[in-house]
């Protein structure tokens, strides 16, 4: 018992000391700019970057930006999660098919998503389609990948086993394949989960004008310092829960499958 | 077994054909619309007249040039800091939750305040692309250096090994695939955000040279642009698995 609650003293102080850091930071910068040896005009102070955080908060006008965010990116995953899994799972079954599409797509794969963004605002022009397709084009890959090689790499005999069952077709994929490889795909949806969020975010500072990113180039470049912070603030901290949440998910939900995956 | 590999070859090349093939053939049609997907051949020419007219090789240069600084810096950053937060506690105790905020931040969302401190400059994309590209090395660092093989560890204590040359003669070559793993990932990240500070600070290359394609409505030089990107990305990561492969050549000759 005390053992235990001095070891939670310590891991207070453990977190303590991963605060020092950031906090002495920010105590630097808020003396720095009352001293006037840090630009005020670009780096503002910490308080003031809390006040305009908490007003564009308060508003709703981060809210909707963080909404318009989150919905490009969430659509554009899903969509190349759909198209990333239903060909993964049949290239991944058809050793022929792979070697036939393979290098074409190994050709297409290397081309950065980012350079679709002209492209896409080409045939869509702004809006929340141009970054759902520019999402989409770079979330594909990591699925893709991640679902070859999990089908793959199944179980052999489990294959066996459905055709000794005389399962059809649908069957087999719905009840063999997809449990089997479930897990490992959930690895490269997380993986393209965070690319989501970054071209997201990305599309909208190059030059889709809404969501988080648009209105952190508008507050830059109209000359707000004290809102672009908050902002980056918000961004990194968005990006962190959205991360958190996806560990939860992985743990709660998807921990069976990796049991089964490893048995 | 070796002729049918060669026909699946061949059947592969035959597919990418048909594919570019179908292309033009709807281009030539007008069935797709030349103002969003120039035909395969218009793409080809514009790339030609681009080299010609000396505008591809300056715009490639000026991007690989910057993604590749960018990218040295976050390699040895990354590395340094991988190996102190694996090595060291309390270097971990102190750094670990600040950096473990900063990672999941887009890099592309210090652009902006980039602009307001460095100005349009190439410092400025720099400073974004090694923020950007330091994280996977970092992670692969940090995962190598913590995966030394304790048996080696003890050996180098046991031989009164000094910290330099422990980590230089154990640490670095047990850690070095990790590293690579990393520093892969980095190079791609890096020519992702060399395209977009272009596109951003308009600044020479090949991402700003795409971005002024769409604005002029030039799509064939757009998909050239595309086709150079894509060749880019597609050679530096060969170069770097070649690297790696005579780097590591002693884990296979062991193997």
């Amino acid at each position: 018992m005390a053992r235990n609650r001095q070891a939670a003293g310590w891991r207070a102080i453990g977190s303590l000391r991963g605060v020092a850091i950031p906090a002495l930071l920010l105590a630097l910068w808020e003396a720095g700019a009352a001293l006037g040896v840090v630009p005020e005009d670009t780096m503002s102070r910490p308080s003031a970057i809390a006040v305009a955080g908490w007003r564009a908060l308060w508003d709703g006008s981060l809210v909707l930006a963080t909404i318009q965010t989150f919905q490009c990116a969430l659509i554009g995953l899903a969509l190349a999660a759909m198209i990333a899994i239903a060909s993964g799972v049949l290239i991944g079954l058809l050793p022929a098919l792979e070697a036939v599409v393979g290098p074409t797509l190994d050709a297409i794969r290397p081309v950065p998503a980012v350079a679709i963004i002209p492209l896409a605002l080409l045939i869509y022009g702004f809006g929340v389609r141009m970054e759902v397709l520019v999402v989409t084009f770079a979330c594909v890959w990591p699925i893709l990948i991640v679902a070859v090689s999990a089908v793959r790499g199944m179980e052999p005999r489990l294959m066996d086993i459905a055709r000794t069952l005389e399962m059809s077709l649908a069957a087999r994929l719905w009840r063999i394949v997809l449990p089997a490889v479930l897990a490992r795909i959930a690895v490269g949806v997380r993986v393209s989960a965070g690319i989501a969020l970054v071209v997201a975010v990305t599309v909208e500072i190059v030059l889709n004008p809404q969501g988080l990113g648009y209105s952190l180039t508008v507050a830059a470049q109209s000359l707000h310092p004290d809102l672009m912070w908050a902002e980056l603030l918000w961004v990194g901290l968005t990006g962190w829960a959205f991360n958190r949440l996806l560990t939860m998910i992985d743990r709660r939900w998807l921990w069976r499958f990796h049991a089964w995956a490893g048995a | 077994m070796r002729r049918h590999a060669l026909g699946l070859r061949l059947l592969a090349l035959l597919f990418a054909a048909l594919l570019v093939a179908a292309w033009q053939g709807l281009a030539d049609a007008r069935l797709i619309s030349p103002v969003f997907f120039p035909s395969p051949s218009r793409t080809i020419a514009a790339l030609v007249a681009m080299e010609q007219r000396g505008d591809l090789w300056w715009p490639l240069a000026a991007t690989s040039l910057r993604m590749f600084y960018g990218w040295v810096l976050a390699s040895l950053a990354g590395i340094l800091l991988g190996s102190g937060l694996a090595r060291s506690g309390p270097v971990r105790a102190y750094l670990e939750p600040f950096l473990e905020f900063l990672r999941p931040l887009p890099a592309s969302a210090i652009i902006p305040p980039a602009i307001l401190l460095l100005g349009l400059t190439s410092k400025m994309a720099v400073v974004v692309i090694a923020f950007g590209a330091l994280w996977p090395v970092l992670l692969g660092a940090y995962h190598g250096f913590c995966s030394v093989d304790p048996q080696l560890v003890e050996m180098a204590t046991a031989l009164g090994m000094r910290w330099r040359s422990f980590l230089w003669k154990v640490a670095l070559p047990s850690a070095l695939p990790d590293i690579f793993a990393g520093v892969r990932v980095s190079l791609a990240i890096a020519l992702i955000l060399a395209i977009v500070t272009e596109m951003q600070s308009a600044q020479p290359g090949l991402g700003f040279l795409i971005l002024m394609a769409q604005r002029n409505f030039r799509s064939a030089e757009l998909f050239a642009g595309i086709v150079a990107l894509g060749v880019l990305g597609l050679v530096t990561n060969q170069v770097l698995m070649t690297a790696e492969r005579w780097l590591l050549r002693w884990r296979t000759l062991r193997g």
